[in-house]
């Protein structure tokens, strides 16, 4: 049914606008720092206006082809549509905003509102944020435009062990606060939560994403108990930002109907977060790193663990600025993502020995961007993978080529 | 050219050549590029040869059920072993003492005498909310690490009058070795093969550390229940409850797993020509290893093609033999005695360790860490072999250990 109604809400506004002469869009200036925050991401995206209404509205598509193969088996050639994001703000009055994210994955497979706020700011410092929220664990959680990386995959870190574009019903306060050089941010929400799921799955392991399926998450909280997301940010523009997060709360259902049927179970999560630009050289510099602590059952056995850390981090050097095939200021990169992920960590019970469930990955890329908003990317992926014994690990490597860019 | 430039190319059509070159590899890249195929004998998993794409289709299908992970949702437990076949049984290899389980209850062949407390098999794990199940009191119990998968659609169709010219009770010739089969009570759901020998009711058993399973179905079914706590047609008790529910698993899907495990490939023996594999495999024979765990055996008819009237070597008699009282843990099942133990295959055994998590868990429970531990603990009808092996020289232990190794 919320699907239905986003679709007609959706034709409805293309509809109503497709006569309008193309003069009458006009692009609207991103935000007007120039050192954004990574928690100003939802707002600093091109957004296109519509003559004088107060909506504007923007999106992102990232497509592509790709070879992978593990341990010499390939399932062949593969183009995907991973994403359609389609966004819309509206400015309701001065200092009340809108803004929603709705996102159309694997060519409609899965369609999902990431996010759909009303921001009132009473001071810079002091902003009411409540609707659907996109819960700030991290940086790629809030800032995952694909049109901003220049790696078609999203890091595993981001959506193998965080869920990526995890949002929930929720509300909070956020606030920022310049001086100098100096920028400071902070947000705390309290929203939606986890639920029996992240250790109850068809992954066979401690698995926070598996959170995202439940469909009942905008309008229950499985626990009763709300998730605390809280994270604050630190940044100056000649060295970069430092992000530190937590998210947690209580994510079984421990009691049904006045029932108690289990104890309370936590799920903590700490992350933290980092980027700069070299000067000089323009290197870029940004990674995450995250450590997960979940309450699993002493009784429910190993291959669910009790503890889970990894992260990415991705170097982005231009190598060429510069008119290219009549694109002004066109840039070229090269690049590269190291990644790592550790599911289980911690040693058997039985035999001492290390638990494996781990992942490592490096991806060399080229990217080329023709402009700021679009980017061609070739990835390379080359990636080791073991199972909880730890046994020699699966081996896969493969190409990628793919586009992502604003409209 | 720029002066933030990285790197200052003087020749744009170098970068573009590089570009085209990346991309027209990406494009070409064949499968065998990026990630090697194993060869074939230092893998345990993929089919046996000559099976029709049929058949193939439906090797895959079981595959995908032996990978299939339960949750509380789809039958798991509430108690149970593990949550899924593959868990037990990594790249289809030997198990690792973090999914052992634990039988209990039965001291001689009148039967189990704790049935009616759970027995046979501990489950010792439970969803959130639950408690494991725990050994009764009085109860004598066993460990036994789960087996390797492969080759088992063989050593299923060797025919029983086969086994029972193997045995030899009386030890009529004087070698100190007396294997007998495991005659037991088969369930109603099982339909004994065509020439099945029966005596008193009971048939052969072939599966299992105490060959008390008849066939490869019975073997599915027990570990669906038993390990899982998935109910089928075929055993609808659930092992919490004890009581009959409906089944959790479609009967085509266990049809399915039976077909993936006959139809498993047998380990491929390694380093045949080697002269010290040579020597060993002569050692093997000299020592009397051999008379238990046999060279040579031959399938009768199958229904499968590819595993009719087929000579294979997988070191087994499929016969019980008195192992001494070190291995003797006071547990038996069918008319096994607690001190006898079923020939256990030495095919694949040099690839245990690479589905062990790297290392050896050996004999029925793990106990042995290396080949060489493992035949230190033999006694009973194998303690003259045992003599024979520390009798040999140093080099001669060796290159016993190495044809081991290549099996």
């Amino acid at each position: 049914m919320r699907l239905k109604l986003l679709c007609i809400t959706f034709l409805f506004s293309v509809n109503f606008y497709s006569q309008i002469d193309p003069v009458l869009l006009k692009r609207t200036s991103k935000d007007s720092t120039k050192q954004a925050l990574n928690m100003d991401a939802v707002y600093n995206r091109p957004f296109l206006n519509i003559g004088k209404t107060p909506i504007a509205v923007g999106g992102y598509l990232e497509a592509n082809w790709q070879r992978l193969s593990t341990d010499g088996v390939s399932e062949g050639h593969q183009f995907q549509a991973r994403r359609l994001t389609i966004f819309m703000s509206s400015a309701i009055s001065k200092r009340v905003k809108f803004l929603s994210e709705i996102e159309f994955e694997e060519g409609g497979k899965e369609i999902a509102i990431e996010f759909a706020s009303v921001d009132v700011e009473f001071n810079p410092l002091v902003n009411f944020r409540g609707g659907i929220i996109m819960n700030p664990i991290g940086a790629f959680n809030q800032n995952h435009d694909g049109p901003k990386w220049e790696f078609t995959d999203r890091p595993i870190s981001a959506t193998q062990m965080l869920p990526s574009t995890f949002s929930n019903a929720g509300a909070g306060l956020f606030g920022k606060k310049y001086s100098n050089n100096w920028m400071i941010g902070y947000e705390a929400y309290f929203s939606g939560s986890f639920d029996n799921s992240i250790i109850e799955n068809t992954e066979n392991k401690t698995f926070l994403p598996a959170a995202k399926n439940n469909p009942e998450r905008f309008e229950e909280i499985n626990s009763g108990t709300p998730l605390f997301t809280g994270k604050i940010a630190i940044r100056n523009s000649k060295i970069g930002e430092l992000g530190l997060s937590y998210m947690g709360g209580v994510f079984n259902k421990y009691q049904d109907d006045g029932v108690i049927i289990d104890e309370k179970r936590r799920v903590d999560v700490f992350a933290i977060d980092f980027n700069t630009t070299l000067p000089k050289v323009k290197t870029f510099i940004t990674g995450e790193w995250a450590w997960i602590k979940v309450d699993v059952p002493k009784t429910y056995g190993q291959q669910f663990g009790n503890k889970q850390f990894g992260g990415f981090m991705d170097v982005v050097q231009p190598i060429l600025k510069k008119n290219i095939l009549g694109w002004e200021n066109a840039v070229l990169n090269i690049a590269c993502r190291v990644e790592y992920v550790d599911w289980n960590v911690g040693t058997f019970k039985e035999t001492g020995g290390n638990i494996g469930e781990d992942i490592w990955s490096i991806m060399p890329a080229l990217s080329f961007r023709p402009t700021s908003q679009t980017v061609f990317r070739l990835n390379y992926r080359f990636q080791k993978q073991t199972d909880i014994l730890g046994n020699p690990p699966a081996t896969t490597a493969g190409f990628n080529i793919g586009i992502s860019t604003y409209f | 050219m720029p002066k933030n430039t990285f790197l200052q190319m003087k020749n744009i059509s170098l970068l573009y050549k590089i570009t085209a070159l990346l991309l027209l590899m990406a494009f070409t890249s064949c499968e065998p590029t990026f990630t090697d195929i194993p060869a074939d004998d230092e893998v345990l998993d993929g089919p046996i040869d000559g099976l029709s794409h049929e058949e193939s289709a439906r090797f895959l299908k079981g595959d995908f059920a032996f990978s299939e992970v339960f949750t509380r949702e789809t039958g798991l437990g509430s108690t149970f072993v593990a949550t899924s076949c593959i868990s037990c049984h990594a790249g289809d290899g030997k198990g690792h003492p973090s999914t052992t389980l634990t039988r209990f209850g039965q001291i001689d062949e009148t039967g189990n005498l704790f049935l009616n407390q759970g027995g046979p098999q501990l489950q010792n794990r439970a969803l959130p909310g639950y408690l494991p199940e725990q050994i009764p009191f009085g109860a004598t119990f066993s460990k036994f690490t789960p087996p390797a998968n492969t080759g088992l659609g063989f050593l299923n169709f060797v025919k029983d009058d086969a086994i029972i010219a193997m045995s030899d009770p009386n030890d009529s010739n004087g070698d100190g070795i007396s294997g007998v089969p495991n005659w037991i009570v088969a369930p109603s759901f099982i339909t004994p093969k065509t020439n099945a020998i029966s005596q008193n009711g009971k048939y052969i058993g072939r599966f299992g550390k105490k060959a008390a399973a008849f066939d490869l179905l019975h073997q599915t079914v027990n570990a669906y229940n038993q390990d899982i706590g998935i109910t089928s047609i075929f055993n609808p008790i659930d092992v919490y409850t004890n009581l009959e529910i409906d089944p959790e698993i479609a009967t085509s899907t266990v049809n399915d797993v039976v077909f993936y495990l006959q139809t498993l490939k047998a380990p491929i023996q390694r380093n045949q020509g080697d002269a010290v594999v040579k020597q060993g495999r002569t050692i093997f024979n000299q020592i009397n290893c051999a008379s238990c765990h046999k060279s040579e055996l031959k399938t009768g008819y199958s229904p499968i093609k590819a595993l009719s009237n087929k000579t294979f070597a997988p070191y087994t008699d499929l016969l019980l033999h008195d192992m001494g009282s070190g291995l003797d843990d006071g547990y038996t099942e069918g008319s096994a005695k607690t001190y006898e133990w079923r020939t256990p295959p030495l095919w694949g055994i040099g690839l245990s360790e690479g589905a062990q998590g790297g290392n050896y868990f050996l004999m029925h429970d793990g106990r042995a860490n290396s080949i060489e531990s493992a035949i230190l603990m033999h006694g009973g009808e194998a303690n003259n072999s045992k003599t024979g092996y520390q009798n040999l020289s140093q080099s001669d232990r060796e290159a016993l250990l190495k044809f081991i190794k290549s099996l």
